[in-house]
Parts: structure tokens; C-alpha cells; sequence
């Protein structure tokens, strides 16, 4: 570590706390202290409650189940005895996460730098807001407007990469309604670019003026300027927006049902309908589910709550490599 | 005929009030969708609510919970309930019959509304919550008849029947101009198009009917246990009726099944079934009661429960009926919605009750049930 910090760190982390004036505690601190440990406490208790409620109710249903929990391609999970198993929901949740983040994240990368280094003052301020509106758009309204325009304009796309890549087995297409994984992944990318895009584009803001005033004066064009001090400094950043974005990506669930054409298979294709993702599933059969199909449901509940918590932690753990190689 | 459209704004009214006090978020979703969909699938404003037949329980709130396919029936009885009786109030919560049946066997409802029969399990449980002995009988309440939607550009007269239907729901047969389907309507111009069929995502009462009439009419084509969940080959998949009746809108070469209510709503055509009777039999209201006089009781003592005879081929009988039961307990019914339930079930299940669904497209009980089922109502204890 360096001996002297830089103001090159990330927001908060430059900041040293000055040295108190006076030694007594005053009451004003003691509650604000307790308010803000209280807090914080809350919050891990909620959490651990969440994972104690979803463990016991889970354990119920997979203790029972006649299938492999982790295997089956099934979800019969009112029979008796339960069948059904979490393999298609764990694919259908990563890929179409990992297609809405392949989509999402270049564009927002491009909209946050041309808000905060490209566009004119005044367009750079509309552009933002209207940026900020689209994350306040409710999801059910993505879903509506995903099922009943985004669908039927996919299929000219869809044939179209079906025709130069179908030899490949991801790209085919039955020229079916596009009710799969792809355009749920398109729809997911368009609902998380505007919490990607604010989040960079703050980041984007703060790049020191010294850095960028000095790679000029090295005779750096603007495209220059942005890779070799904005980019490396909003690094970690951008995959802390990014993984917010993730986050919610995984957990989307009305737009999915309304979007998604659900079948409990996995298809090699990304074009052809079929699959389903955790919160889709527990959506769709939560109205019919008798008490073991809801702990059943609440198994697969549990398995999205690990998976978001690891990619969060792979996050961190990313953003904290990242800090010791920039400073 | 002087009845008034204003009503249609009464009916999502108790389902608010409902959703205020529902504390789970999920709930407070399935509400509001379901909620929208009953303005889609048709409550004509043309129900009159006020009527002279009600006979009026004591004050009082009956909370009721269950299957979404008589959620319509239940908000035109429960207002014309409350329109006359105001000190009555009934508050039936479209949760789906699985948690209708949930929480009627926790005890927290007067009555539960269910499509599908109890389990043993199930009866096991009634025991403990129905007092005195006594233990959960279902109550055929009304029938509503599972129409089979189509959209297929020129042709508005679609005969099928249940081996060519289990096939094209299961993708053998997957053009319109199959020699199957051209041999049942010689006289349609069938395209050379895909068929699409859809079926439901969510779990669901229509889906077992669905399918329990497939197999026991062509078992041979429908070799899967009929369920509430999907189990055919290919085809889409989408949520809830109204997730359907989109569908089949949306694209052409569909076919799906749902409630007649949103067929008609939705000006859909629907097939007629060749069922072994000397005329195709169309998807109808008058067909469907029918339909469900074919069956017979099943229910051993007290219970109604009914069994349907999916390969009846008597003229006019269509045999895709969804039964919608009540589920109460022959005795010890909580003492304290004991009299408020048997005047709102004694209505329901009234001549009246049952002449005023079928304006939204439900299918009266015959009257050889029903008149067992008002006796059962007056038992009640």
C-alpha cells in the first residue's frame, strides 16, 4: 500500500476523520451512534431471518422429494410423493442474465460517458433525467409492452440469425412466437440499463480533474483521455452499477412471466421458447401450490437467494483486487 | 330490459378492500391481477343486483378464499347478497383453489371454493377443524365450460374431436391442413399454416380438466395423468386465461382452452366436438349443463362430489365442464358464520342464484344435484 493517499481513491474512502475537538460525548452523538448501529443491525437480522425462514421450509421439501433437486427437469411438486428439481430454473435465470448483461453493460458504459464527457451541458442534463425516468418505469409495464410489441418484432431478427448462424444450435429458430430466453434477455437488458448508466455515469463525473487536465496536456485526444483516466478510475464502479443491475435482472419476475413462453425443458437454442427462471416459476405456481409446493417453491427461492449472495460476493471480491491495483 | 351499466364499477370494490388487509405482497399481486382479468373475461354490465328471491342471514362477515374459476359467479352473488341483505357481508378472495382449500382447513374461512376434490390427506384434516364430529363435503355450486379457442384466418366452424385434439395439443399433428382435421370439416378451407398450441404456465384447475377429458376420451392419443400442471409435448405456454386469450389473438395458427367467458369476451372462435353424438356439440352454456348431467355423485354420505363422463355422446352434451365447488363441513361449521353461510349458499344455490351466472356465461347445476345440494345448505349445522 502506499504511504500517501491519493485522491485518486474511490468516493469515501479519501476522506480521514478529523481529530475530535472535545472529549465529552454529547448526548446528540450517543443516539445518533445508536440509531445508525441499530440500523445496521436490522439489517443483518432481517437478513438472517430471511435465510433461517427459507432453510427450514426448504429442507421440508427437498428432504421429501422423489427427484434429484438438483438434476430433474421436472416440477411436480403437488404429487405425492414431490417431483421436481431446479435445473432449468438455474439456466434459464443465468442466461438470461448473462444475455441482458452482454447487451446492457457496453451501452450503458456509452450513455454514462457520452452524459458526463460528450453531450452539451443541457442535453447531458435531459438526457439523464429521462435516463433516471426509465428506472421508474414498473416492470409489469416492461412485461406488457415486451409480450405485446417487442415479441412480434423479434421474429424478422430471430430468422434472420437463424439463417447465418442456425448451424450453430444456439441461433435456431422454429419461427414460433419469440417467446424465449433471448427476448427476455433483450427486455431484461432494456429494465437494467438505467440503474447501469446513473450509477456509471456519477462515477464517470467524479474522474479527478487533475488526471484528465494532465493526460491533455500530454497531448491526449478526448478518447484517449477517457481510456487512460476515466475508464481505469470508474472501474470498480462499473461493476458495482453493473451488479446492481445483475441483481436485479435475477430477481425480475412479472416481466419474465408476461414475456417468457415457460416449459420445464432446457433448449440449446436461445431463440426457441421454453425454460423458465426462479421467480418466474414461483410466480406462475404459487395460486395452485398446496402446502408442499410452496415449501418446494420456497427451495428454489432459497437457491436464488445463494446465487445473487455469490454474485455479490464475487463482486467484492473483484472491486477489491481492483483497489490495490489502482491507487 | 332496464338494467343498469353502472354496476361493472361495484365489482372490484370488495377485492380492494381485500387487498388492503392482505399483508403478503404476493397475494396483494395475484389480487390485482386477477381483479383485471375478471373485467376482461366479462361480467356484462347487464346484472341486476337487486332481486326478491334473497332471503337474508343474521349481521355478520363471511370470509370465503379459492378457485379463481368461480371468482366471477362469486362477486355476481356476493353483490346481489349485500345489495339486499346490507348488515350481510361475504368476502370471497380469488386465491386459487389450493390456497382456498389451505385455509378453509385452517380454519380462517366460512367456506372454501375449490375446482378439484379434496385429497385424503385432506378429509384427514377437515376433522380437526369441522367440530362435532363432522367433516368437509363439497357442494357443486356451478359449472363452467372449458372452450377450446382458435384463430385460424377464413375458418369459423371448427369441428374436432378428442383424439385430434390430444393430438395437436401434443405437436403430432401440427399443420392445419392435416388429413385428420380435413376428414372432420369437409367443408372448411383449411390454410397450410402451423398450428401453435398454447397451454397454461401456471398451475390450474382448467388444465386438469382439460386434460382429464383428453385422456378418458382418447387415451390412447393422451397417455399423460391428467394434473394441474401441463404435461403435453411442444407447443407455448402462457399465464393465466387472460395470457391465453392474448396469444390466440396475437398470433395466427393458435389454438389454446379457457373459460367461455373469455372466448366470448373476446369474440374467439370456439371448436365444436365431435363426441359420438349425431351433431357436433358446440361450446355452450345450455351444452355444458348437460355435459355435467351425464356425470353422476360420487360423494359417499353427505358429500356431492361429482365425476364426469368425459366420453358421453348424448346429443348436446359438451363434455369439457369445470365443476366449482364450495367446500363446508356437514357439522360444526364455526358457530359464528354458521347462519350468514347457509342464507348466502341457500341464495347461491337458489333458482334464482343459478339462472343469473348464466348471463356471464356459466353453466347452471342440474336440477337433480342442486336440489341435493340446497337440502345439504339446510342441514348445515
Amino acid at each position: 500500500m502506499p504511504a500517501i493517499q491519493t485522491d485518486s481513491s474511490p468516493p469515501g474512502g479519501g476522506l480521514e476523520p478529523e481529530p475530535r475537538r472535545t472529549s465529552a460525548v454529547r448526548p446528540g452523538d450517543r443516539i445518533f451512534s445508536g440509531l445508525s448501529k441499530g440500523a445496521g443491525i436490522t439489517l443483518l437480522v432481517i437478513m438472517a431471518a430471511i435465510a433461517v425462514f427459507l432453510s427450514i421450509r426448504a429442507a421440508v421439501a427437498i428432504e421429501a422429494n422423489d427427484g434429484n433437486f438438483l438434476t430433474t427437469f421436472e416440477w411436480d411438486a403437488n404429487a405425492s410423493p414431490p417431483y421436481f428439481g431446479i435445473a432449468v430454473l438455474l439456466f434459464g435465470t443465468v442466461v438470461s442474465s448473462v444475455i441482458a448483461m452482454v447487451l446492457a453493460v457496453p451501452v450503458a458504459v456509452g450513455i454514462a460517458l457520452f452524459i458526463s464527457h460528450y453531450a452539451p451541458r443541457r442535453v447531458a442534463g435531459i438526457l439523464g433525467y429521462v435516463v433516471d425516468l426509465l428506472a421508474a418505469v414498473p416492470s409489469i409495464i416492461y412485461g406488457l409492452w415486451g409480450a405485446l410489441f417487442l415479441v412480434p418484432q423479434m421474429t424478422g431478427l430471430y430468422s434472420w440469425l437463424d439463417q447465418f448462424l442456425g448451424w450453430t444450435g444456439v441461433f435456431a429458430y422454429d419461427n414460433t412466437p419469440a417467446r424465449s430466453l433471448m427476448t427476455v434477455g433483450i427486455l431484461l437488458a432494456i429494465m437494467i440499463l438505467p440503474i447501469i448508466t446513473s450509477v456509471t455515469r456519477e462515477i464517470f463525473k467524479q474522474t479527478p480533474k487533475a488526471h484528465e487536465e494532465a493526460a491533455l496536456a500530454l497531448g491526449a485526444t478526448r478518447w484517449e483521455v477517457i481510456r487512460m483516466t476515466v475508464l481505469p478510475f470508474g472501474r470498480s464502479g462499473v461493476i458495482s452499477a453493473s451488479m446492481l443491475g445483475l441483481g436485479r435482472a435475477l430477481g425480475e419476475t412479472m416481466a419474465v412471466a408476461t414475456v417468457l413462453s415457460p416449459a420445464f425443458l432446457i433448449n440449446i437454442s436461445l431463440l426457441e421458447s421454453g425454460g423458465g427462471t426462479f421467480a418466474q416459476n414461483i410466480a406462475s405456481q404459487f395460486k395452485e401450490a398446496g402446502s408442499m409446493g410452496r415449501d418446494a417453491l420456497i427451495a428454489s427461492g432459497l437457491v436464488l437467494f445463494l446465487l445473487t449472495l455469490l454474485v455479490n460476493g464475487a463482486a467484492r471480491l473483484i472491486i477489491a483486487r481492483r483497489k490495490e491495483f489502482t491507487s | 330490459m332496464g338494467r343498469n351499466r353502472t354496476t361493472v364499477k361495484l365489482l372490484c370494490a370488495p377485492r380492494r378492500r381485500a387487498l388492503v388487509l392482505g399483508a403478503a405482497t404476493a397475494a396483494g399481486v395475484l389480487l390485482l391481477t386477477s381483479c383485471g382479468t375478471d373485467d376482461n373475461s366479462g361480467l356484462p354490465g347487464a346484472v341486476d343486483f337487486t332481486s326478491d328471491a334473497v332471503e337474508c342471514g343474521p349481521e355478520g362477515t363471511a370470509l370465503a378464499s379459492g378457485s379463481t374459476a368461480q371468482a366471477n359467479a362469486m362477486e355476481v352473488w356476493v353483490n346481489m347478497y349485500q345489495t339486499n341483505c346490507e348488515n350481510g357481508q361475504v368476502n370471497y378472495k380469488a386465491t386459487g383453489s389450493g390456497a382456498g382449500i389451505q385455509e378453509f382447513l385452517q380454519g380462517t374461512t366460512a367456506f372454501g371454493g375449490s375446482d378439484s376434490l379434496l385429497s385424503e390427506a385432506e378429509l384427514d384434516q377437515s376433522r380437526r377443524v369441522c367440530r362435532d364430529g363432522g367433516e368437509a363435503i363439497h357442494l357443486p355450486m356451478v359449472a363452467g365450460p372449458v372452450a377450446i379457442g382458435y384463430n385460424v384466418p377464413g375458418v369459423d366452424d371448427l369441428v374436432l374431436d378428442a383424439e385430434t385434439l390430444a393430438k395437436i395439443f401434443d405437436s403430432q399433428i401440427n399443420r392445419w391442413d392435416d388429413p385428420a382435421i380435413e376428414a372432420l370439416n369437409p367443408d372448411a378451407e383449411l390454410p397450410d399454416m402451423a398450428i401453435t398450441p398454447f397451454s397454461r404456465s401456471d398451475g390450474s384447475g382448467t388444465t386438469d380438466n382439460f386434460t382429464s377429458y383428453l385422456h378418458a376420451a382418447a387415451p390412447d392419443a393422451w397417455p399423460y395423468t391428467p394434473d394441474k400442471v401441463w404435461r403435453g409435448k411442444g407447443g407455448q405456454s402462457a399465464d393465466g386465461s387472460s395470457g391465453l386469450v392474448g396469444m390466440v389473438q396475437q398470433n395466427a395458427g393458435a389454438i389454446s382452452y379457457f373459460e367461455l367467458s373469455y372466448a366470448h369476451q373476446n369474440a374467439i372462435d370456439t371448436v365444436s366436438l365431435d363426441t359420438g353424438a349425431d351433431e357436433p356439440v358446440a361450446a355452450t352454456v345450455e351444452n355444458a349443463s348437460q355435459g355435467v348431467s351425464a356425470g353422476r355423485v360420487v360423494g359417499e354420505g353427505d358429500d356431492l362430489a361429482m365425476e364426469l363422463d368425459y366420453t358421453t355422446s348424448d346429443a348436446g352434451a359438451y363434455p369439457i365442464v369445470l365443476i366449482a365447488y364450495e367446500i363446508i363441513c356437514d357439522r360444526g361449521n364455526n358457530p359464528a358464520t354458521l347462519d350468514l353461510t347457509r342464507a348466502f349458499l341457500g341464495f347461491t344455490a337458489s333458482e334464482e342464484g343459478q339462472e343469473v351466472v348464466t348471463d356471464i356465461h356459466y353453466a347452471a347445476i342440474p336440477e337433480e344435484v342442486i336440489t341435493q345440494v340446497r337440502e345439504r345448505v339446510q342441514e348445515m349445522s
